[in-house]
């Protein structure tokens, strides 16, 4: 049996990397008894594929991991044993089986939504509404990617899928967009902001963001995004 | 832990920052409103080396089940945020809270090693507690300390306000007591310290005074507040299946370096090597009841969700019961896809039966720890490890596919000769010889032997027969590292063979401290002001640093280390009592000198004095 695990992270374990996450919950699956299929020999290994790392300091509405189980089990009850082995800040929110055919899903990666905010005094001083519009209205998206060895050049324009701005009632921004993370193409949301920002004349200061992933999308047969919970 | 102390700038500037937000699986948070005393725990070394300590664990749980405490952790910050949190003022804070240490009641610092005198200043000092003991009022925490180096805390004395002396799980709940019982009182902090020394096992030490004599060595002890113990007694649990143990041990978000469930299957060691102070510090030897171990296990296990469990003790193959706990082990751990991590045993049929089960033959080696090179001075430090049953042990091995050796001498030990020395190439080598006995050409699948041969630097210690011994200089030192490493090379298979030393300033320093007294402690305090810290990350260790900081205090390093002491000289350490008497060490002292073996405690009592415990192996039937 196959199950897709949806999880969020929240708070102060944001601080918490990629390889420690899937050290937590190597560990959770253990202290919940969740009968998780093992590899052979002197070190046994869970079969479990994450999806998408997310970044140190990223907070997340939707993270994904993938497993195989030893035996059948019953979803619900699965997700409530979880549950209740958890950390403050980390919530499994749903876990759906998967067709045994199904792909690896986490190789079929699409794109990524994340909602984007001004940490605390720190909010731009030009109008990002019509940054964004100008923006979106360009041919290309030109962007200089810093690389290990030097500089190339790209286009972020069709990585772009939406990208919204608006205000809160407490007229701080909040931004929305869904953005391309496939391997070969993936967008972070400061790339996006650092653009804007240049487009302004401004400069996007370090440690601005508070960012949320919202969703992780493939793309189905033909051709749209549909979220990694509905997509097997 | 909604709330953290440091910001989310500084968090994503500092390496790990998980270090530093608690809210770790089995933490425990509690409402602050809702407890009396507030008590923090640390241990001054990086977190991922603090969270691996067994002890802290057992304390942490033992004091989160009173009712009327919240105990917290903290661990030294790493350079990185020490640096920002001087320039920022950010009062070093506890874990689960992440509230200034100032604020707490208590600050316990678990003191392992020597070479973390100087994290414990920077705790204090980041925390901005005073460092000395006497400058501290009512409004800081009382700072107490615990662990091996207690046994000898005359050059920390200075910075404590309390030593607990043996084991944690006795006294501490007499001490809240009568720490409420003072703070309701409103009576100053010399008053609840004078409470505090009248419980057993605890050292007040500003109640004391070295007194010297001319020529540098301790002439008495003066006591600063009459009703303070002449001799202080350490602690201990007469009965170890029914104490506290953690349950719930903490299971840290990032890799430390013990990553898995600890169980500790007995306290203390029968066999009496001369130069080892724990097999002296913690007699008598009390075993864990087996079917409570296997209780523990099972317990940890689920609530921590560790993929590995290691056993704990100072020589596992003397507990009684290994086999059956170990044939458990196996076969649950086999069911849950858990490893075992099997501590150093004792190289027989049995052990490599259980290792090949447990272990992959062609990765896992063999550790032999016969800390002297020949037999002869293997009988001065009393290991009961014949060149016999090594050879053996690695026959026997080899048959069974490994072919990695590792292997533990000392160098410096008492009595010393480079025919000793050289020893360690000649044992090297008949192990390797072994191999090719053993082993013919077509049969070496798992290839050829590797041989590992290690040494480290001899320094002694409090409350061990070789308290009195001289200890040899840095220059040494290295000569002998020079020999051992020619002794290894004029060997036949010396090729197989593969040699490491250990570095000889960190050992220096690290003699100095563990025989010091309190003079010794004004040269710490200053070295932590020109900028020592992790002493014993070898990176971060400035041995001119701390040379200067001696010579300017006009305090002499060999006085320590290199200088024969009489059988009568009165050590910085001999008020406290460990079970072990004097005189007992002394004639170890002797008996070492005349290279005579003494039985170990499960062959024949030796009257070391631990039986006054009235526990443990003392009071069973001898085979």
């Amino acid at each position: 049996m196959k199950v897709r695990i949806q999880f969020s992270k929240h708070g102060v374990v944001k601080y918490i990397g990629h390889l420690d996450v899937m050290r937590y919950f190597q560990k959770a699956l253990r202290r919940a008894d969740i009968p998780v299929k093992y590899t052979g020999g002197f070190s046994p290994h869970q079969v479990i594929s994450f999806a998408q790392p997310l970044g140190v300091g990223v907070e997340s509405e939707s993270e994904y991991f993938d497993m195989e189980l030893e035996r059948e089990d019953d979803l619900q009850a699965m997700k409530e044993r979880l549950n209740a082995s958890m950390t403050d800040g980390i919530v499994v929110k749903a876990i759906v089986e998967l067709p045994d055919n199904a792909k690896n899903a986490m190789a079929s990666i699409a794109a990524a939504s994340y909602e984007v905010r001004f940490r605390e005094g720190m909010e731009p001083a030009f109008d990002l509404s019509a940054e964004i519009e100008a923006l979106l209205k360009q041919s290309t998206i030109p962007y200089v990617k810093q690389t290990k060895k030097n500089e190339i050049e790209v286009d972020l324009k069709q990585g772009i899928y939406t990208l919204s701005a608006e205000k809160d009632k407490k007229d701080h921004w909040i931004i929305y967009m869904t953005v391309d993370a496939s391997s070969g193409g993936n967008i972070k949301p400061s790339t996006v902001l650092e653009v804007l920002y240049k487009r302004a004349g401004d400069k996007l200061p370090p440690f601005a963001l508070a960012i949320t992933r919202m969703e992780i999308f493939a793309k189905d047969d033909s051709g749209h995004l549909m979220p990694l919970i509905q997509a097997n | 832990m909604s709330k953290l102390a440091l910001d989310h700038e500084i968090l994503m500037t500092i390496e790990k920052p998980a270090r530093y937000i608690g809210g770790e699986v089995n933490a425990v948070y509690k409402n602050k409103e809702d407890v009396d005393v507030r008590f923090v725990m640390c241990f001054p070394d990086v977190y991922e080396i603090g969270m691996s300590h067994l002890g802290i664990q057992i304390l942490y749980d033992m004091f989160n089940r009173f009712e009327d405490v919240w105990c917290e952790r903290v661990y030294s910050p790493w350079l990185d945020l020490d640096k920002i949190m001087r320039e920022k003022n950010i009062p070093l804070f506890a874990l689960e809270s992440q509230d200034p240490i100032r604020d707490f009641d208590f600050l316990g610092i678990t003191i392992q090693y020597e070479m973390c005198y100087t994290n414990i200043l920077q705790v204090l000092d980041l925390a901005q507690i005073p460092l000395l003991a006497k400058d501290r009022t009512k409004e800081h925490p009382i700072v107490i300390g615990g662990g091996p180096c207690t046994y000898n805390p005359e050059p920390i004395a200075d910075f404590f306000d309390i030593f607990y002396i043996g084991e944690g799980e006795t006294v501490y709940r007499e001490l809240m007591d009568v720490y409420k019982e003072w703070k309701a009182s409103g009576e100053d902090r010399v008053e609840f310290l004078k409470r505090a020394s009248r419980i057993s096992g605890l050292y007040v030490p500003m109640f004391y005074e070295e007194i010297y004599k001319e020529d540098g060595t301790i002439d008495h002890r003066e006591k600063l507040y009459d009703k303070a113990p002449d001799r202080i007694t350490k602690e201990i649990v007469t009965d170890v299946s029914d104490t506290y143990y953690p349950m719930k041990p903490v299971v840290p978000f990032i890799k430390v370096t013990q990553d898995r469930v600890v169980l500790e299957i007995q306290r203390g060691c029968i066999r009496g090597c001369r130069f080892c102070q724990a097999g002296q510090l913690y007699r008598p030897v009390r075993e864990r009841d087996v079917e409570v171990l296997k209780d523990y296990a099972i317990q940890m296990l689920h609530n921590t969700g560790h993929e590995e469990i290691s056993l704990s003790s100072l020589s596992s193959s003397d507990y009684s019961k290994l086999d059956e706990l170990l044939s458990f082990l196996m076969k649950e751990c086999e069911e849950r896809h858990t490893n075992i991590s099997l501590p150093s045993l004792r190289i027989d049929a049995f052990s490599l039966d259980v290792m090949s089960k447990v272990q992959d033959v062609k990765k896992s080696s063999l550790t032999f720890a016969p800390e002297a090179g020949s037999q002869r001075l293997r009988n001065v430090i009393n290991k009961g490890l014949t060149e016999e049953v090594i050879l053996n042990g690695a026959h026997l091995a080899f048959e069974g596919g490994w072919t990695k050796v590792k292997l533990y001498f000392m160098l410096g030990l008492p009595t010393e000769t480079v025919e000793d020395i050289h020893a360690i190439g000649d044992i090297s080598n008949k192990i390797a010889a072994e191999f090719f006995e053993t082993v013919p050409k077509e049969k070496r699948k798992n290839g050829t032997v590797q041989i590992v041969t290690s040494t480290s630097f001899f320094i002694p210690k409090p409350f061990t027969p070789f308290q009195w011994a001289r200890m040899c200089t840095k220059e040494e030192f290295l000569d002998k590292a020079y020999e051992c490493r020619r002794g290894i090379t004029s060997q036949l298979n010396q090729k197989r063979i593969r040699y490491n030393w250990h570095e000889a300033d960190v050992s220096v320093m690290e003699g100095v401290f563990a025989r010091g007294d309190r003079r010794v402690g004004k040269v710490i305090l200053d070295a932590y002001k020109k900028g020592c810290v992790y002493d014993a990350w070898g990176e971060y260790f400035h041995m001119d640093v701390w040379e200067e900081c001696f010579r300017e205090n006009g305090v002499s390093i060999d006085f320590y280390t290199t200088r024969e002491r009489q059988d009568d000289e009165i050590f910085p350490w001999d008020f406290l009592d460990c079970g072990v008497t004097k005189e007992f060490l002394l004639r170890e002292w002797h008996n070492a000198q005349a290279e005579n073996v003494t039985p170990n405690c499960k062959q024949k009592c030796n009257a070391c004095g631990a039986a006054k415990f009235g526990c443990g192996i003392c009071f069973e039937p001898r085979s």
